[in-house]
């Protein structure tokens, strides 16, 4: 995997991931910037998952709840990424070899397809549906496993700061 | 300090008792208990940006503050208790790490000011129009949101800073 060590390599000794290495007060910044966004990014989707499970704000249309709550929560997860990707090039490697962190990262792609899977087929007949208090069974599995895969994230994300020691 | 000497005795005292002790000695409880304590922090601080931005007249125009409050902030008083017990947890298994840490205490500080923030807002919200009845009062909604905002985001970089500010 020569091509890979240099891509990691390459990332680690730019002159970004040298600052964020080297500066006692960068990476805590960029941490705690990391845990307001995922914490948003968490809580609003909560909003979202929980209707679809029709267990909260069953008064409100799925379409309204969605088309409120998801730009906050892409927002969100835009700060989060950018966020995640300069403590991840500060030291690659070591993210590389964590478990956790692979973890974290398949987790959140199966979160992307959940979503990608309900947007394109559990809620093609939205229209029909979106005022019931209970929405039918595809779109409360489709919350239930993001709110089940999100909390996943968090504790992944968690763990990765007790396996590895940045630095 | 004196203070100092009596945070120290009580953190001496908190880590030699047996739940500490078993808060210590296994490895999975504090990784677990702040993932916990990061889930409540995740729906209060949601709750709070939902209800401040409906506030900034940003998100939910069309529905009355009232009913927007009354789905984001009663929630918050049972999923404090959570956040206050996981928080009490992670003190009592490692003491030293809070309570000799002046960012814990500027921590306790904000959380105290964007919950009497909440408390307040809550109960103005049982008068219909509260807030809409003259212009300072729409501006004074508008500094309290932006105050309750500004102590989450606060409690949250404070948290994550005590991580790094803590004493030897």
């Amino acid at each position: 995997m020569q091509p890979l060590a240099d891509l990691i390599s390459s990332l680690e000794s730019g002159g970004v991931a040298e600052s964020i290495r080297e500066n006692d007060l960068l990476f805590p910044l960029i941490e705690a910037v990391h845990v307001l966004a995922i914490c948003l990014v968490v809580g609003s989707i909560l909003v979202v998952d929980l209707r679809l499970l029709g267990f909260a704000s069953i008064r409100w249309s799925v379409g309204s709840v969605t088309r409120t709550i998801l730009p906050l929560t892409w927002f969100a997860f835009a700060v989060a990424v950018l966020s995640g990707a300069l403590m991840f090039i500060s030291n690659a490697a070591k993210y590389l070899g964590n478990g956790f962190f692979i973890a974290k990262m398949v987790l959140i792609g199966i979160a992307g397809l959940n979503m990608l899977l309900f947007h394109f087929i559990g809620a093609r007949d939205l229209a029909k549906w979106e005022d019931a208090a209970r929405p039918p069974l595809a779109a409360r599995l489709a919350g239930g496993l993001s709110l089940l895969l999100w909390v996943a994230v968090v504790a992944c994300g968690r763990w990765i700061g007790f396996t590895m020691q940045p630095g | 300090m004196v203070a100092t000497a009596f945070l120290s005795d009580v953190s001496k005292w908190l880590s030699a008792t047996p739940l500490s002790h078993s808060i210590q000695t296994t490895s999975w409880i504090i990784p677990a208990l702040q993932t916990i304590h990061i889930l409540c922090v995740a729906v209060l601080f949601s709750a709070a940006v939902l209800v401040d931005l409906r506030i900034w007249r940003l998100i939910l125009r069309d529905l009355p503050l009232r009913d927007v409050g009354r789905r984001f902030l009663p929630l918050i008083w049972p999923v404090v208790l959570v956040l206050l017990l996981t928080g009490s947890l992670l003190i009592v298994g490692e003491p030293r790490r809070s309570l000799l840490n002046t960012t814990f205490y500027i921590k306790m500080a904000l959380l105290a000011v964007a919950l009497v923030l909440t408390g307040l807002l809550q109960w103005s919200l049982a008068s219909p129009g509260f807030w809409d009845q003259d212009n300072a009062r729409r501006v004074a909604a508008r500094l309290a949101a932006t105050a309750s905002l500004l102590a989450w985001c606060g409690i949250i970089f404070a948290g994550r800073f005590i991580a790094y500010t803590q004493a030897g």
